[in-house]
Parts: C-alpha cells; sequence; structure tokens
C-alpha cells in the first residue's frame, strides 16, 4: 500500500492542511514541554537539596545545579534508626492492601455495573459514605480494638486499614469499568453455552483488565501515601511516610528534603515499573 | 421482544448481586461502622452523659474557623484548577505528540507521591533560602518571604501549587483511561464534517468522558476535603485545614473527643458533597441509558 492508495476525499484535506498541522505539532510540544517543566522541576530540585552538602544547602543564593553532590545528607537520614525497615514495612502494607481489596472490592464493582437490584442505592450511598469518612475518626477506636486483640503495631492492621480506605474506590473504579464493558457480548457468551464463570473470564476480564490495574494501582498508591493511620495504629512498625512525619518536628531543613527525597524516590520507581504495564494496557491511545 | 427482555432481566435473580455484594459489606461493616459508632460516641458522650462540651471546645478554638474557611477555599479552588489541567494534559497526549510516552510517565510520576512528600518537596522550593528565592536573587528580583504567617495568599499560594501538582495525577490517569475507551472515528467524522476543535471537544469528547470525570469528582472533592500534610509540612499550623486540626487536636492536644467532633464536620462535608455529586450522576446517566 502507498499513499496513492489512501482514500481519494482525505488527500486534498491533509495536503491542504500540511502546514497548520505541522504548526499546531509545534504547539502541542512547546505545550507537553511547559507541563513537563512543570511536573518535573520539583522532583529535580528536591534530588539537587537532598544530594546537596548541608552546608551548601545553608548558603544563599543556592545553587540551581548540581556543583557541591554528595550522599551526606541522605546518608545521615537513612541511618537514622528506623527508616529502612520503615521502608519495607510500607511495601508489604501496600502488596497486602492490593490484593485484598481487589479480592473483595472487584465482585461488588462488577455486582453494581450488571445488576439492578433492591437496595443498590442504599449499598452505593454506604460505600460513599465510608469513602467519605476521614480517617481519624476510626483509627482511634480501631487503636482500641486492634490492641484488645493484639493486632496493634503489626502490618496486618495497617493492611486492614488501608483496605478499608481503598475498596470504595476499588468498587467503584472496578463498577465504571463494568459498565464499559458492553453487556451484549457477556450475553452471547453465556447464549452459546458459557456458564457465568466462563463468560466473566474469558469475555468480560480481558476488556476490563486496564481498568482493573488502574484500580490495583490507586489502591497501592493509596496505601503508601497514608501517613495518619498508620502512625496512629504503629508505634514500631511504622511505615516511610509516618516515620517521617513523626520525626518531623523537630528536625532540620536538610533532613526534611532528604525525608522528601527518600519518599520520592520510591514513587519514580514503582512508576517506572508501572509504566510498561499500564502502557501496554493503555497502548491504544498512547502508541 | 418487550417479553424477551423481561426474561432476560427475570433470569438475573437477586441472590447473586447479594453474594457478590457480602464480602465488602461485612469487611466495610467491621471497620468501618463500628468506629463510627464509636467515634459519635466519643464526640457526644462526656462522663455523665450526652454533652456539646467537645462541641463548645472545637468552635471556641481560634484555630477551627480558619481551618473551615481554608479547606473549603482550596476545595473551591483548586478541583475546577485541576479537571482544566488535567483535560488539557489528556488532550495533548491524545493528539499523539513525539515523546508522548515519556511525557506521560513524566507526568504521572506525582500519583505515587504522598501530600507529606508533596509538602516537603515544595518545601524545598517556597522555603524562605529555598530555590524560588534563590532563583529570584540570581535574576536580581527581590526575594520574597512566600510561607510566612504575615502573608496569607502566598501561603495559600504554596499549599494550591503543591495540591495542584500532586494530585492533578490522578485525575489525569482516569480521563486517559476514559477516553482510551472513546474510538476516534467520532471525533474524525466531527472534522470532517467542519466541526472545530472546541465543538469537538465539547459535543463529541466530553460526553462520552462524563462516567471518567464522575469518578474523577467524586474521588478528588471527597480526597481535598481530607489534605492535611502538605500544608503541615509547609506552614506547620499557620494555613489550618480541618483535618489537620483533627491531627492537632489527637496526637499533640491528647483530646480524642474534640478529634472525634472535628472528624465529624469533615464526614458531614465529604457526605454532603457525595450526596450531591451520586444524585446528579445518578439522574444523568438514567435519563441518557434510555434514550
Amino acid at each position: 500500500m502507498t499513499p496513492a492508495d489512501t482514500p481519494a476525499p482525505h488527500k486534498p484535506a491533509r495536503a491542504g492542511r500540511g502546514r497548520g498541522a505541522r504548526w499546531r505539532a509545534v504547539g502541542v510540544q512547546l505545550a507537553c514541554l511547559a507541563v513537563t517543566a512543570f511536573m518535573f522541576a520539583p522532583v529535580y530540585l528536591v534530588a539537587l537539596a537532598a544530594l546537596s552538602t548541608p552546608e551548601s544547602l545553608n548558603r544563599f543564593p543556592l545553587s540551581l545545579l548540581p556543583t557541591d553532590v554528595s550522599v551526606e545528607t541522605m546518608a545521615s537520614f537513612l541511618t537514622m534508626g528506623g527508616v529502612l525497615p520503615a521502608f519495607v514495612n510500607s511495601l508489604i502494607v501496600g502488596v497486602g492492601t492490593l490484593v485484598l481489596s481487589v479480592l473483595i472490592g472487584l465482585p461488588a464493582g462488577y455486582a453494581l455495573a450488571r445488576y439492578v437490584f433492591a437496595g443498590r442505592d442504599a449499598y452505593q450511598l454506604f460505600m460513599l459514605l465510608t469513602r467519605a469518612l476521614p480517617i481519624v475518626v476510626l483509627s482511634v477506636p480501631l487503636a482500641q480494638l486492634f490492641l484488645t486483640t493484639g493486632l496493634y503495631d503489626t502490618t496486618y492492621a495497617v493492611i486492614l486499614l488501608h483496605t478499608a480506605l481503598a475498596l470504595p474506590t476499588t468498587v467503584l473504579i472496578t463498577s465504571a469499568v463494568f459498565v464499559g464493558v458492553p453487556r451484549d457480548q457477556e450475553e452471547a457468551a453465556q447464549i452459546f453455552g458459557a456458564t457465568p464463570v466462563q463468560a466473566f473470564v474469558r469475555v468480560v476480564l480481558p476488556q476490563a483488565l486496564p481498568g482493573i490495574a488502574a484500580a490495583g494501582l490507586f489502591t497501592f498508591v493509596t496505601s503508601w501515601n497514608e501517613v495518619l493511620g498508620a502512625a496512629i495504629l504503629t508505634l514500631d512498625r511504622r511505615t516511610l511516610p509516618a516515620q517521617v512525619l513523626s520525626t518531623l518536628g523537630a528536625s532540620p531543613l536538610t533532613y526534611r528534603f532528604a525525608g522528601g527525597f527518600a519518599l520520592i524516590v520510591p514513587a519514580l520507581v514503582f512508576v517506572a515499573l508501572m509504566r510498561k504495564y499500564l502502557l501496554s494496557m493503555w497502548g491504544t491511545t498512547l502508541r | 421482544m418487550t417479553t424477551a427482555t423481561t426474561t432476560t432481566t427475570r433470569r438475573r435473580r437477586p441472590p447473586v448481586p447479594v453474594l457478590l455484594l457480602i464480602p465488602s459489606v461485612v469487611f466495610m461493616t467491621a471497620l468501618f461502622l463500628w468506629p463510627l459508632v464509636v467515634g459519635i460516641g466519643q464526640a457526644f458522650l462526656g462522663e455523665d452523659g450526652p454533652t456539646l462540651e467537645f462541641v463548645r471546645r472545637m468552635v471556641d478554638d481560634p484555630h477551627f474557623w480558619p481551618s473551615v474557611g481554608n479547606t473549603l477555599l482550596l476545595l473551591v479552588v483548586l478541583i475546577p484548577l485541576q479537571f482544566a489541567f488535567a483535560l488539557a494534559m489528556a488532550l495533548l497526549l491524545r493528539a499523539k505528540p513525539r515523546f508522548s510516552q515519556v511525557y506521560f510517565y513524566l507526568w504521572v510520576v506525582p500519583l505515587a507521591v504522598s501530600d507529606l512528600c508533596a509538602g516537603l518537596v515544595w518545601l524545598a522550593v517556597f522555603t524562605d533560602q529555598g530555590y524560588l528565592n534563590s532563583l529570584l536573587d540570581l535574576l536580581g528580583l527581590p526575594t520574597y518571604p512566600w510561607l510566612s504567617f504575615a502573608s496569607y495568599p502566598t501561603m495559600f499560594l504554596a499549599v494550591l501549587v503543591a495540591e495542584l501538582w500532586r494530585a492533578t495525577s490522578l485525575v489525569l490517569v482516569i480521563v486517559v483511561a476514559g477516553m482510551q475507551s472513546i474510538p476516534r472515528d467520532y471525533e474524525e467524522a466531527a472534522e470532517v464534517f467542519g466541526a472545530t476543535f472546541w465543538q469537538r471537544l465539547r459535543h463529541v469528547l466530553l460526553p462520552q468522558l462524563r462516567p471518567s470525570l464522575q469518578v474523577a469528582l467524586i474521588l478528588r472533592t471527597i480526597l481535598a476535603l481530607q489534605t492535611f500534610a502538605v500544608a503541615q509540612a509547609l506552614t506547620g499550623r499557620d494555613f489550618p485545614l480541618l483535618v489537620g486540626e483533627t491531627y492537632q487536636w489527637y496526637n499533640l492536644l491528647q483530646n480524642p473527643n474534640v478529634s472525634a467532633v472535628l472528624a465529624l464536620v469533615v464526614l458531614a462535608l465529604s457526605m454532603g458533597t457525595a450526596v450531591v455529586y451520586l444524585r446528579v450522576l445518578r439522574d444523568r446517566t438514567s435519563t441518557e441509558a434510555r434514550p
């Protein structure tokens, strides 16, 4: 197939707009670069601050280029008690929350998307109510409950709390995803002899997977980012944000910059890992 | 025709959705409703019966009304800005520029950033001897105490910028995921018939994006009401927000009762907006589902 084979009506239109399209592409590139500058500049700057010597951070004006690169600031932060174990705790809690909330949330999302039943509105309102509940109001009584059941100060306690936080979101997103999958195909599969479960696994799930991946991503991130509840439910088994928050009060600026950088590095890695997965899922738009 | 439809609906027996919902209902009841009941008790039960003492203490606190005002102001300014920004970003990506994958990656990085982290990151920019003032100084411009207690507008601006930076990615991902399911044919058809960019956006793209935008709107509003660590990291208690006050009362003032009342205020605000959204959402989708 050569360009000459393209349908005739398109050709004059494309040729006539050639220059306009090129200017448009330049404009889009410039806009993309401007957005990128805003989104990435803070990441660069906090990295710069965390990787500068403590002395150079006391000077003014600060250098905007890496002139005094040193791991001194970061090393003193990382060797502070509890920082590395807190990182591991954050990972355990995040993965545990993802698995638990998708296991519980997916069926509910599917039910909301596919069935009209008595109590549907009540259920939706219930889920929104739970999502709208500020974490402090449940963290305090939960701390009490966990103390009596021996779950206090464990990663399980935080996983349960974070799943409770993330579950309504998981249900909302998965139900929106399933609404987007045409019901006709599922019904067709059942007419041709598939059981409801087979129809779901073979027909619905493949189409819903990108959205489910997005739901899982949000779940992990919700857990990873949650500060307050984790700080209340644990003493020694702190997640990383809780650890940083609890030691923030009297800490110098250099410690705070190092903390910010330490929190953002896993975020960069995490999105980089997820990127390939997400792009293969969302490739239709971005390729 | 009508009999065929009724038989298919009748085949969906109620027990199936109930079975699917049971795990989540049990889980949420154990971890939400029970603590909520205890929390209400903490808020309104004193040592000798029902009391409004904790409500009074909350309202008498000089930080209370500013924190209500700040929370609502942040919400009202942030959400529209955020959606406009996310939509613009998604449209840029949909225009398929070169390096769009790199851009997408860089733009969704804040997705995995906690609000505490965002506060610390922007602290490096806005603090007195930070990078913004360094840049101004290098350019020969006067520096400014952006996070000073005396300069409310710039404190608000700093919190706003940090939140815009951090939380827009969430909206972006939802919008991009929604756009993926919209075939380009519609837009191309509209273009062939001479629709301008704005007409295509208004009448072709946005109506199809509505479900995604609704999900994003509910999520973001409720999350925005719970913002606190950004302001905490940037300004301490100089820019009080409702959840930040809850944290102050619980952690520093060791008063779970007043903190429970404050939490209920946030809960009331969240529920109010959620119910409004849900009503608007349901009405529109139900009228559109049956053309």
